[in-house]
């Protein structure tokens, strides 16, 4: 953060979630002096069981803790925006075979564009959220670091986030171990110190994955297969799957468990395998297209990091080739496995992210897995 | 910095001679009015001088007048309990699109009870036509509700040509003067209501007070049960204190009509013309001859509520929308959707600001200029 006016003086406009992180978030900065305000995001209509508006909960919330901190507080609408930019591109990936990352579109375009401007217009000098990362200026810009409590580290969803973005951008918990977070919270009284962590997609929420991506998109049932062609089952649509996923395949019998290898879009087949570490689910390298870098520096035609191909992972050492307007090609160190097209390759240079891009191809020995999606 | 208050449509402040008023009650009255002991007829000597207050002001009698809890519970027994009390009558049912949802979503329920209801439309300016009631006019209506004026746009609406109208129909007349009490004059038997809804807080009296009007020979059910207070028409001990703050309440404003409007009409003109000065591009909602004064709403070219009214409150002024964000959810205005239909600009772009006690002449101009700041700087 490149702060250079009094904090009295800088407003901050927090995305709160009525969540924990984002409760203590706005505490921390108000309590920094900074000109603090509150707003709850609704990007999904939805309604639960009991015919409740399960944003209505969650601002209930966002309320209370903003009486609490003593900051105002708003509420804005970006439906429509979060339909057409983060769950068309949601669907459509699934259509084509891919398993896709909505929590990055809708960090790039959501969290950190729409609602960027909307505080903007707010005359807001910067937007915080409850993520657990941190930006530092070095060198005149800003540089995106890993969250101090490398479990909870979300630098992988935020890859996306241009120098621009960045800019603009305050993560105060990013500096702290969540269960901090939770104390904090519990010390200051805040109303959301004991709630729940959010789980999963935030549109689909607790529900059945399955159920809800039925509702959008036709299932086309088919048969399971090994390599060698041998039926092992029926699947109940190949978007339902992804790369080394182990559960839900129904295949039972002694010996080792199965897994999922790939995808025959063609036949609408779903090939499966036994053994984690089937040789199937490994490969050497990938092409990434979509891909953005978090600094301005000049960045070499060629360069060693290491990257995650997925959140929580562990770093793999590589070396990254920039192969023209758009396209990266990432060498692995050693052989990796389930690298799944659709996810992110996010790199890193120690603790800074560098960027990241959407996993288009993916090669063993420099020949391409054509049945990975 | 001292925010400017202009939302008096959705509440008012209490009026510093209401709450002395009801202080005082409050200090010496506590009996329940309907007790057959001295401190109990010692209130109810309370209550029933305010009710005459009260009733006089429309030209009604005291024992037309139903004390509620509120403007809403006022138009839930306008409509249920005529509803219910005149089913073997008919089933029809006429309102207008732009009503208030104390009256909109009763008429709703009552659908699902089997009522058949007619929603009138209005035109570009809110306003319904006379000949649309009468052709939704049927044997068997057995209610006519349509507001006194809006809440939203402040458009008011023929009641006296609807009451004329009405004289030798069945259905009972109901208006919702919610919004108009106490701005503008009211004779029941010159308009020819038979039910009539009021709110108090909405003229600088207390909160969790309204009553309703009804005429003597009007049939009406009771929606709530219980002890056979209001002549066995609204049960529940009657919140005498409030009832005193909201006579004292209308006694101020039957003394202050003309200066009112008078006041209200020249904010408004001094709003308008700093807006044309500034060459700022926007247009009033509304009708520009039947009008309530103290409500403006005010439609901004390229301008977007969501961060409009936030700016605004920013800048320290307290304005509202018709769409009511409630958690986020976008849910536009049915009243400007009804005089412009869904797609308009207007559903988007528009502001209510709506004046009353306290205000001064240098606070309009103070908020017309920072309203002009955030136009400029919003607009591209």
């Amino acid at each position: 953060m490149n702060v250079t006016k009094d904090p009295s003086q800088t407003r901050v406009v927090v995305g709160m979630s009525g969540g924990v992180d984002s409760s203590v978030t706005a505490y921390l900065l108000k309590k920094q002096g900074y000109d603090v305000i509150g707003i709850f995001m609704k990007n999904w209509d939805d309604t639960d069981e009991n015919g409740v508006c399960t944003a209505t909960e969650d601002y209930e919330d966002v309320i209370k803790v903003c009486n609490q901190i003593g900051i105002p507080y708003y509420a804005v609408n970006f439906e429509k925006q979060y339909w057409d930019k983060v769950f068309t591109y949601f669907l459509e990936e699934y259509k084509a075979g891919r398993t896709p990352n909505p929590d990055v579109m809708c960090n790039k375009e959501i969290k950190f564009k729409a609602f960027l401007e909307h505080a903007l217009k707010l005359g807001a000098d910067y937007v915080a959220t409850g993520h657990y990362a941190r930006v530092e200026v070095r060198d005149g810009e800003t540089r995106m670091l890993r969250g101090v409590d490398q479990n909870k580290d979300q630098t992988y969803f935020l890859n996306q986030l241009s120098q621009e973005q960045l800019s603009k951008v305050m993560f105060p918990i990013g500096e702290l171990e969540k269960p901090r977070v939770r104390e904090i919270a519990a010390e200051a009284g805040l109303a959301t110190a004991k709630k729940k962590d959010s789980t999963g997609i935030c549109f689909i929420g607790e529900r059945n994955f399955k159920e809800f991506l039925s509702q959008y998109l036709p299932a086309q049932p088919g048969n399971m297969e090994t390599f060698d062609g041998q039926v092992m089952g029926k699947h109940d649509g190949l978007m339902y799957y992804t790369i080394g996923q182990r559960h839900g395949l129904g295949i039972g019998g002694d010996g080792d468990p199965w897994f999922v290898l790939g995808k025959d879009l063609e036949r609408n087949v779903l090939l499966v395998g036994q053994n984690f570490y089937n040789d199937k689910l490994f490969s050497t390298s990938l092409t990434a297209v979509k891909t953005s870098f978090t600094t301005h520096r000049e960045m070499p035609k060629k360069f060693k990091a290491t990257a995650k191909f997925r959140y929580r992972q562990k770093d793999v050492p590589v070396e990254v080739e920039i192969l023209g307007e758009d396209k990266w090609q990432v060498t692995f160190s050693e052989p990796t496995r389930a690298i799944t097209p659709g996810q992110s390759v996010v790199l890193y240079d120690g603790d800074e992210c560098l960027g990241g891009a959407t996993i288009d191809e993916v090669f063993k020995n420099g020949e391409k897995l054509t049945y990975v999606g | 910095m001292k925010e400017i208050y202009l939302d008096h449509a959705a509440t008012s402040p209490m009026h510093p001679a209401v709450i002395e008023k009801m202080a005082e009650t409050m200090g010496v009255v506590f009996g329940n009015p309907s007790s057959i002991h001295g401190i109990g007829r010692y209130a109810r000597k309370y209550l029933d001088e305010a009710r005459t207050v009260i009733a006089k002001s429309i030209g009604a009698k005291d024992r037309e007048i139903i004390f509620t809890s509120g403007g809403s519970e006022a138009d839930n027994l306008a409509i249920t309990g005529t509803a219910h009390a005149r089913r073997a009558e008919g089933r029809h049912i006429i309102t207008t699109q732009i009503e208030h949802h104390a009256v909109l979503h009763t008429c709703q329920q009552l659908e699902r009870e089997g009522f058949e209801v007619t929603y009138l439309p209005v035109n570009e300016k809110g306003m319904i036509s006379l000949d649309d009631l009468k052709k939704a006019l049927r044997d068997d209506t057995i209610l006519v509700t349509v507001m006194f004026g809006n809440n939203e746009v402040g458009t008011l609406q023929p009641i006296k040509e609807i009451g004329a109208l009405l004289k030798d129909h069945q259905a009972s007349f109901h208006t919702d003067a919610v919004q108009a009490f106490g701005i503008q004059k009211i004779d029941v038997n010159e308009l020819q209501v038979d039910l009539l809804s009021v709110s108090s807080h909405k003229l600088n009296g207390p909160k969790g007070l309204g009553f309703l009007y009804q005429r003597d020979n009007a049939k009406i059910q009771p929606i709530i049960f219980g002890g056979e207070q209001e002549r066995k028409r609204r049960a529940g001990t009657e919140n005498v204190p409030a009832v005193v703050g909201l006579a004292e309440a209308t006694k101020i404003a039957q003394d202050s009509f003309e200066e009112k409007q008078q006041l209200f009409k020249q904010f408004r003109k001094t709003f308008l013309d700093k807006l044309d000065q500034a060459g700022i591009t926007y247009h009033v909602n509304g009708d520009e001859v039947d009008y309530l004064p103290h409500v403006l709403n005010i439609s901004f070219k390229g301008m977007d509520v969501e961060s409009f009214l936030v700016n605004l409150d920013i800048a320290g002024i307290a304005a509202s929308s018709g769409s009511a964000c409630t958690a986020g959810s976008i849910d536009p205005s049915h009243v400007l959707v009804a005089m412009y239909g869904k797609d308009a600009d207007e559903l988007r772009n528009s502001i209510r600001f709506s004046f009353g006690y306290g205000l001064t002449l240098e606070d309009i101009e103070t908020a017309a200029v920072k309203t002009i700041e955030i136009v400029k700087r919003l607009v591209k």
